[in-house]
């Protein structure tokens, strides 16, 4: 960020580049998780300032569901080719044709669940003992007590009741063999935070974030696109409507808000004004409200 | 992307203030936060419709806005809180962190945890019950981590009639207590978190208080206070290599200041270079400022890895394997002395063992006690030895160079926190007595806020600086007769009148400039401790310098008072002759003229001594103390 603007937005810029480079330094073999949504554009983003004038010193991961809206595959490429970085592809697809995890079945089915599975193999084949993710701690409940640099056993498993305590900024990145951490380096970062980061910053973002027309149905509350890998039930009916995604990830459970936000500017606005959190559109957080947390425990990011 | 500009000005002027709170169960703590998230609409309805369900469900009437912030299942069977939650507000101007803990004394670590980066501590008390034991315990943590402003709530006042008598009961008791601790700012505020009064919006049921709500004072304490800004220490996190010809060493300026040019250190090797320059994704810069995440190039080839340090060559820490250090003790286990674990600071790390425990603190009454241990949640004083050196400062005096955790080797948990008190010395040991009645952190024998109490007045500092002739004795004499004939005490330091006694020894260089308004400082410390309003007058060129003396002082009581007037008034006024010496052609350094003059960006007061009279610049001056140090003010702000 340029020297003289000195807000809070660099304040956590600051931190977020000091968590960054405590990665590269504490681990052999680290990656950040890319889904393509923007805490993880934000994230890649904070690493190419970390490491300037080197490259990013690790690779980019991306779970990939097979159940993507097309403009988030071709996002993807353009920015990591911006980067200058290196993108590594996980397939949901490969897990299922191998057998690690079945299908669920049936129009509700969401690929959502099975990613914990890909993720983990992911993360062995690359041998990685570190996954920075973008998660930030204004999210959700279960996630207000989260570290920075959380530890994970050989399971891949959280222990909330167990966490290292995170001090000034001194972070423990000490672990035994087949252990790995997951680090959020901005987890001091609203939603608001990230939008107002974005238009300082000028960062490109996918076209779903802004309004545009697209075929929507409702279930639960929720508009969702139509989609190839979604079918209709009972009662529910496709319309054209004027929506912007507040969050990008599996095309099958990613609500989408009625917006007519085309910049970011009206995205700020709106997200002053919003009386929704941006997961109150993610249909997989509704089945229980301690949904989050029981997925953590196995391994969500 | 030309339209976002307006709206990026907008929020790129929003700072950020960190805070930690602690209470036990009962007190209100979750209200109170439940409260400030609510009334500053950071809560969203989804988040809204949940509680009401969750409040439901456990046969609450109405909405229970504590269970907005109780995070994990297990914890909200058992309805508390049991580790650090961060929870986010903003306001136009400022965004909020805070850091919300327990507040038991099986809790400890926690509140330890949560202070440990905090500007500002919450400590939360029920007006009905006063100062009980564990607002006493969350005061001595918020201390001895070096939390420099307190924020004393009084809440549940809707139960006490909104009584003004219940209210300066616990101001006088809490203050006595305080007296105990180095807080440099401790203020008060009656509150009643449930029904919202002076929490976000002023009550109208306690007419006689008049400071303010809680998140006006969450608004008004400067951040980063705790920064120090004067010692440059940069921990080296991670050499940058893309090719041959480019080295960087990578880090986050800790403290201090940096500039291209700088002639620095290397610790502990003590190899000199100078800076060559300082790089960000940016471009590069002149100079890096506490805080700043940079890439620093050196212009010579030296060795220099993670966990080295590097510092300017006048101004090192202490290098050393051996000091001295209070320590948290955070896991189950038990501290062992002689055992070793790993010791992480800055970016090193190193093996180390406690040598000895002096003695550990009972936190609840402060008193001392013999100990060969240190258990869970427990706090003392040891003698660290460690295997490699380690360049460190007191914590006190910086919390980035003086803190450190340790890690048990065969399990690799976090299970102590440290804060360097100093290097061991062997002298001093056998002196010490080994367990004296009552711990007194370095305070004075009657206190600042004893005197105050009695004089009926709070103390404060009022920094006048301008080129010379803009008026600032003329102004700073008035003001202080009148201040002394309304009963006042008031003491008068002066530019010419120093530089006869104390400061005879210093010249006018820039470095003997910086020496001469240190000095002062220190002794307006002394008047300030004594209980006066402090009026100084010195031209004080220098913005850093200032700076440094203002950092002195807690929030509120330091007022920087520019005295300005244009340099054609100045030269025509030319009371001392030295503007006409000036113009004659012999350099008597004057500041404004043949040497630099840095005006303050953010004074409390600007006059304009060619537009003003006399005696309007006085009432201005006049004003602003009678605000600000009232008499027969009773709160500590
Ligand atoms: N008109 C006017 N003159 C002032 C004011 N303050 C000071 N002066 C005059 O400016 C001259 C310089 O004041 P002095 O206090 O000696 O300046 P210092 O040495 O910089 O502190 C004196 O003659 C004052 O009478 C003011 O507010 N208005």
């Amino acid at each position: 960020m340029k020297a003289d603007v000195r807000g809070h937005l660099y304040a956590l810029e600051n931190e977020s580049i000091h968590v960054l480079r405590e990665v590269a330094a504490q681990f052999e073999r680290p990656v950040l998780l890319f889904s393509g949504g923007k805490d993880s554009i934000v994230v890649a983003w904070l690493a190419r300032k970390a490491f300037h004038p080197a490259p990013i010193p690790f690779p980019l991961l991306h779970i990939d569901t097979g159940h993507n809206f097309a403009e988030t595959i071709s996002f993807r490429d353009e920015y990591v080719k911006l980067l200058g970085c290196d993108l590594r592809v996980a397939l949901v697809q490969d897990s299922i044709d191998q057998g690690r995890v079945v299908e669920e079945t049936g129009p509700l089915a969401s690929r959502n669940a099975l990613q914990t599975v890909t993720l983990l193999d992911g993360l062995r084949d690359l041998k990685a003992d570190a996954a920075i993710g973008g998660a930030r701690r204004d999210e959700e409940k279960a996630r207000a007590k989260e570290r920075m640099f959380s530890h994970r056993d050989r399971f891949g498993q959280w222990d909330p009741k167990n966490q290292r305590p995170e001090l000034w900024s001194l972070y423990n990145g000490r672990k035994i063999q087949g252990e790995h951490f997951r680090v959020f380096p901005i987890s001091n970062w609203t939603e608001m935070d990230i939008w107002q980061y974005i238009a300082l910053e000028e960062i490109p973002m996918p076209s779903l974030y802004f309004a545009h027309e697209r075929e929507v149905f409702v279930r639960d509350g929720i508009h969702l696109a139509k989609t190839d890998f979604m079918s209709l039930v009972e009662g529910e009916e496709l319309e054209r409507k004027v929506v912007r995604f507040r969050t990008i990830g599996d095309a099958t459970c990613t609500g989408a808000v009625l917006s007519t936000a085309s910049t970011i500017d009206d995205i700020i606005l709106e997200t002053a004004a919003a009386r929704l959190t941006e997961r109150g559109g993610r249909s997989d957080d509704k089945r229980s409200e301690a949904a989050m947390e029981d997925r953590k425990k196995a391994g969500y990011f | 992307m030309a339209d976002s500009t307006a709206s990026a000005n907008a929020y790129a002027g929003m700072d950020l203030l960190r805070i930690a709170t602690a209470g036990s169960v009962d007190d209100g703590k979750s209200t109170l936060i439940g409260r400030l998230l609510y009334d500053t609409k950071s809560i969203f309805e989804d988040q809204m419709e949940q509680i009401e369900g969750a409040s439901r469900r456990l046969g609450e009437v109405g909405v229970n806005l504590a269970l907005l912030t109780d995070g994990l299942r297990a914890e909200r069977e058992q309805k508390i809180t049991i580790d650090v939650a961060y929870r986010y507000f903003a306001t136009p101007r400022r965004k909020f962190i805070l850091a919300d803990t327990p507040g038991h004394v099986q809790y400890t670590r926690n509140m330890v945890t949560g202070a440990s980066t905090a500007d500002v501590a919450i400590v939360l008390l029920d007006a009905r019950k006063g100062v009980l034991t564990q607002s006493r315990r969350h005061s001595f943590i918020a201390s001895l981590l070096g939390i420099p402003h307190i924020v004393v709530a009084v809440n549940k006042m809707d139960l006490v009639d909104w009584s003004e008598d219940v209210f300066r009961t616990i101001v006088a008791d809490y203050t006595a207590f305080a007296s105990k601790l180095t807080v440099a700012d401790i203020t008060f505020v009656p509150m009643s978190a449930l029904e919202g009064d002076n929490v976000v919006t002023s009550s109208t049921r306690m007419p006689w208080y008049q400071g303010g709500p809680l998140l006006h004072m969450l608004e008004s304490i400067s951040p980063g206070r705790r920064r120090n800004t004067i010692d440059a220490r940069f921990p080296v996190q991670y050499v940058v290599r893309p090719n041959q010809s480019f080295r960087g060493y990578a880090g986050t300026l800790a403290s201090g200041s940096l500039r291209v040019g700088d002639e620095v250190l290397s610790l502990p090797s003590g190899v000199s270079s100078n800076i060559k320059s300082i790089e960000t994704f940016d471009g590069t810069r002149d100079e890096a400022l506490a805080g700043d995440a940079v890439v620093l190039t050196l212009t010579s080839e030296i060795d220099v890895s993670r966990g080295d340090m590097i510092v300017r060559r006048k101004n090192v820490p202490t290098v050393s394997d051996k000091f001295d250090a209070y320590i948290c003790w955070m896991n189950e286990a038990p501290l062992e002395v002689g055992r070793s674990y790993v010791l992480l600071h800055t970016s090193r790390e190193v093996q180390a063992f406690v040598e000895r425990i002096e003695y550990k603190v009972d936190i609840d009454t402060l008193h001392r006690e013999p100990a060969d241990t240190l258990g869970v949640n427990e706090i003392g004083r040891v003698e660290l030895v460690t295997a490699k050196p380690l360049s460190f400062d007191s914590y006190r005096v910086n919390s980035a160079t003086g803190s450190f955790v340790l890690i048990d080797a065969a399990t690799n948990v976090t299970v102590g926190a440290g804060m360097i008190r100093g290097e061991t010395n062997p002298l001093e040991q056998d002196e010490r007595p080994k367990a004296s009645p009552n711990v007194t952190w370095d305070g004075w024998n009657i206190t600042r806020a004893e005197r105050e109490q009695a004089q009926g007045h709070a103390a404060g500092v009022v920094w006048l600086t301008g080129l010379s002739g803009a008026g600032k004795s003329t102004i700073a004499r008035e003001v202080e007769r009148r201040l002394f004939a309304e009963g006042y005490r008031t003491m008068l330091l002066d530019g010419d009148q120093l530089r006869h006694g104390l400061n005879g020894d210093l010249g006018f260089s820039p470095a003997d400039r910086a020496e001469n308004v240190r000095r002062v400082g220190a002794v307006a410390q002394l008047f300030y401790e004594a209980g006066h309003i402090v009026l100084c007058t010195f031209v004080s060129p220098f913005r850093r310098d200032r700076d440094a003396v203002r950092a002195l002082f807690p929030e509120g009581r330091f007022a920087e008072v520019h005295v300005d007037a244009p340099l054609d008034v100045l030269t025509s006024r030319d009371v001392k002759g030295l503007y006409r010496k000036q113009a004659a052609g012999s350099d008597v350094g004057l500041s404004g003229v043949s040497t630099p003059y840095e005006a303050p960006a953010k004074a409390e007061l600007t006059l304009d001594t060619a537009a003003l009279s006399v005696e309007d610049a006085v009432a201005q001056v006049l004003a602003m103390v009678r605000e600000r140090s009232p008499k027969g003010s009773i709160t500590g702000g």
